[in-house]
């Protein structure tokens, strides 16, 4: 990096006398230019030279800037960061962290974090999001004082609530003594993180270069101990932009921790309770955190030769939950056979068990809890769910604890038991056989028709990219889970879940952040997006120009934010009004949106609206010739409501 | 912001299965119609029946309805007026001239393919 030659200057000096240095350093382009340049013919445009300004100024003035700052305090903090080894930042940008945006590009050779152009805050932390769930590692994400973590909010709500890691740095003016007058007020806040703390892990606002070191490293890990969750830094602005002061500074080393794993008699109770178990049912939902939870939850469903799913029995025993956890063709995938009704119901690492408790408790069955939710709870918002009356709670990660109960279970096995399982295996095999028969017969039905069903929208798209190394970077929960219903999905990147808060605007910018992870490995991305949540902040669409982040999106257009549609048509109907309202406030048209055209605006390749199945393969042919090719593309494609 | 989980289950209770049932023994029956499919077609439009049943009745978070699992346009009108589980009907929203509309536009829709006639969905099935 070219640095001055000069001392630096102090900045409160300097922001004294900003107004009249402005008005000299705007008339002065260098001193040195001026004293080698050619006699003026008018005067009036000729800086002065020092020795004519004398008389003027008293002495002589400083051949260089004294405006100059060397070493400035944010090019520490971004040694702090690349020792993190975070690859990406993602920001719209902000003068309150203006002086770590320059380090990162200057200083730092924008590599290790790379700097991602962001159209919004939300989708700045959204596209985090989704990388995280792809990769397993954090990127960081700049934001605004007040105003932009405000724009981030909702985003950080919906990482929180889905556990994961978000490693988040927000500008402040902390000294109001040298604080510029105006905007910057509204810009800083006493308390800046106050506002998200809630729905965060943990946040830090350090005083100096050295505290930030460590808190940078103590939030990185926090941020990844299960459960994760996002963490915050508020940084001064004075921090970034004053020069590192004389002394050592020192990055601390980073030690992760190990996720807690269960109680030794704890789980070698759970594992008696499954192995004598008739019906045991095994309930997974954010469990696999790597490759290697994929793998302990086979070994240990095909230990006992129990079902897996994500949701209850009781309520329609959902096979898709918001990770990858289980492969959608193995025998053992799904909710068991009709009647299936489970004495021993294992939750791993799910959010609400209350359900599948009190339904367990009713059959005078028993249910048991793995999970590290026990390990972190806070009060405000209400993402603990209800009061779970398991029968054994074990507080602990999931996947860290899968080891030993595996050895317990095998360990407990007798031959008859054993004998037992098998028979259970391949009824289970069976009924999995029949299930995805079913799925395929419901798929049939609608298949020619107009708008487009999403049973023939995910069989059109599973022909074209079976043979891919394909990541699904879209929640599935709106589209009937049909990809999950059809394709094979067996890697933990191949599904991710959704929101975790629930909250919309989440869906582009997440399938973006996963496929800017899924780049490096050369995965085919693929987005079923929902009309409705790419409302929200479309600019995503030009980031992923910008950046190059190969994504095929398919536009699921329902024209309208479908759930409202079915609500307030339920309100009508019970309040014995009619229905035929129910599209005033949920539905979009009038005129209908061209998602084709706003893509086309962004500079993404583009095709629809296409309303007829036949035509639908031709276009996503045509996306994916650009997706493979490195780019993004989007297909607009009018669909039926779910 | 969407309460999602809300509404999921909102939407599974609202159009779940209720519709495969068997009308109460004994009931007293609407005056029979036939009805007309074209009006009806226009009412399940209009009355957001599409919205948990897809259009042309194929299914979505509601069963599929094509073609009418009721025999009779009576049938479906002591259905909608007391379902179990999805949004009741009363003759002041929906008349029994107008549920019996919906049920011959309802009877009109074609009988769906089976999967092994559709060579994408046949080639997945065969798929391990």
């Amino acid at each position: 990096m070219a640095r001055s030659r000069s001392r630096s200057v102090d900045r409160r000096t300097f922001l004294k006398s900003a107004v009249s240095g402005a008005a000299v350093v705007a008339a002065a382009p260098s001193v040195a230019g001026a004293e080698q340049a050619p006699r003026p013919t008018r005067p009036s445009a000729v800086v002065p030279s020092a020795r004519a300004l004398a008389p003027d100024v008293g002495a002589p003035l400083v051949p260089v800037s004294p405006r100059f700052i060397e070493q400035p305090g944010s090019d520490f903090m971004l040694d702090v960061v690349k020792s993190l080894k975070l690859e990406f930042v993602t920001a719209n940008p902000g003068s309150s962290f203006e002086g770590l945006h320059e380090s990162i590009v200057n200083y730092g050779g924008n590599t290790m974090p790379e700097l991602l152009t962001c159209l919004h805050e939300e989708s700045a932390v959204a596209m985090a999001h989704g990388f995280a769930k792809v990769d397993g590692k954090p990127i960081m994400v700049m934001l605004h004082g007040n105003v932009g973590l405000q724009h981030a909010s909702m985003a950080i709500f919906n990482a929180y609530a889905d556990r994961v890691p978000v490693f988040i740095i927000v500008g402040n003016h902390m000294d109001a003594a040298v604080r510029r007058g105006g905007v910057n007020w509204y810009h800083s806040a006493t308390d800046m993180a106050l506002m998200v703390r809630d729905f965060i892990k943990w946040d830090d606002e350090p005083a100096s270069l050295g505290h930030f070191a460590e808190s940078a490293v103590r939030a990185y890990k926090i941020a990844m101990t299960p459960p994760m969750a996002p963490v915050v830094m508020v940084v001064d602005v004075e921090l970034q932009e004053q020069p590192r002061p004389a002394g050592t500074l020192r990055v601390p080393r980073l030690t992760m921790t190990s996720p807690p794993m269960g109680d030794a008699g704890a789980v070698r109770e759970a594992a008696r309770m499954l192995v004598n178990a008739e019906m045991p049912f095994i309930m997974a939902q954010r469990c696999a955190r790597t490759p290697t939870g994929i793998a302990l939850l086979v070994e240990l469903a095909e230990a006992l030769q129990a079902p897996v799913g994500a949701g209850g029995v009781d309520r329609g025993g959902s096979s898709v939950s918001d990770r990858m956890n289980f492969p959608s063709r193995h025998p053992l995938c799904g909710a068991g056979w009709a009647g299936y009704e489970p004495d021993v119901t294992l939750g791993l690492e799910v959010q609400d068990m209350s359900d599948a408790a009190r339904s367990a408790s009713a059959r005078g069955g028993k249910s048991i809890s793995i999970s590290a939710e026990d390990l972190f709870l806070k009060s405000n918002y209400q993402d603990f769910q209800r009061m779970a009356e398991v029968d054994l709670a074990i507080a602990a990660d999931a996947e860290a604890t899968l080891p030993s109960l595996i050895e317990e279970v095998k360990r407990q096995l007798t031959p008859d038991r054993k004998r037992a399982a098998q028979a259970r295996g391949a009824k289970l095999a069976d009924a999995h056989r029949q299930a995805r028969a079913t799925d395929l017969e419901t798929a049939a039905t609608g298949w020619d028709a107009s708008p487009i069903s999403l049973a023939r929208l995910s069989a059109e798209l599973w022909a074209q990219i079976k043979n891919d190394d394909w990541s699904l970077v879209s929640w599935q929960n709106f589209i009937s889970r049909w990809p999950y219903r059809m394709w094979n999905f067996e890697k933990h990147y191949q599904y991710l879940g959704g929101q975790g808060g629930g909250g919309m605007g989440y869906g582009a910018p997440a399938a973006v952040g996963a496929a800017l992870a899924n780049k490096k490995h050369g995965r085919l991305s693929i987005n079923i997006q929902g009309d409705g949540d790419l409302n929200y902040a479309p600019g995503v669409l030009w980031t992923a120009v910008h950046h190059k982040i190969p994504l095929l999106t398919l536009v699921y257009n329902n024209r309208g934010y479908h759930a409202e549609v079915m609500l307030v048509q339920r309100v009508m109907s019970v309040r014995n009004r009619g229905a035929d309202h129910a599209h005033i406030g949920t539905t979009l048209r009038d005129p209908f949106i061209d998602y084709a055209k706003m893509a086309q605006t962004y500079g993404m390749y583009a095709e629809g609206p296409t309303a007829d199945p036949k035509d639908l393969a031709g276009a996503i042919a045509r996306g994916l010739e650009r997706v493979r090719r490195g780019e993004p593309a989007l297909i607009d494609v009018i669909t039926q409501p779910r | 912001m969407s309460r999602l989980t809300l509404l999921v289950g909102i939407a599974a209770l609202i159009c779940a299965p209720g519709v495969t049932r068997a009308q109460p023994p004994g009931a007293t029956q609407p005056s029979a119609a036939t009805g007309n499919a074209e009006n009806g077609r226009q009412l399940f439009l209009a009355y957001s029946c599409w919205a948990c049943h897809g259009y042309g009745a194929i299914g979505g978070t509601g069963p599929r309805l094509a073609p009418s699992r009721f025999a009779t346009a009576a049938g479906l009108t002591m259905f909608v007026r007391n379902p179990p589980t999805m949004p009741p009907y009363s003759i002041q929203v929906l008349s029994d001239a107008q549920v019996a509309d919906i049920w011959a536009y309802l009877q009109s829709l074609p009988r769906p393919a089976g999967a092994k006639d559709i060579p994408l969905l046949n080639q997945i099935l065969m798929e391990k």
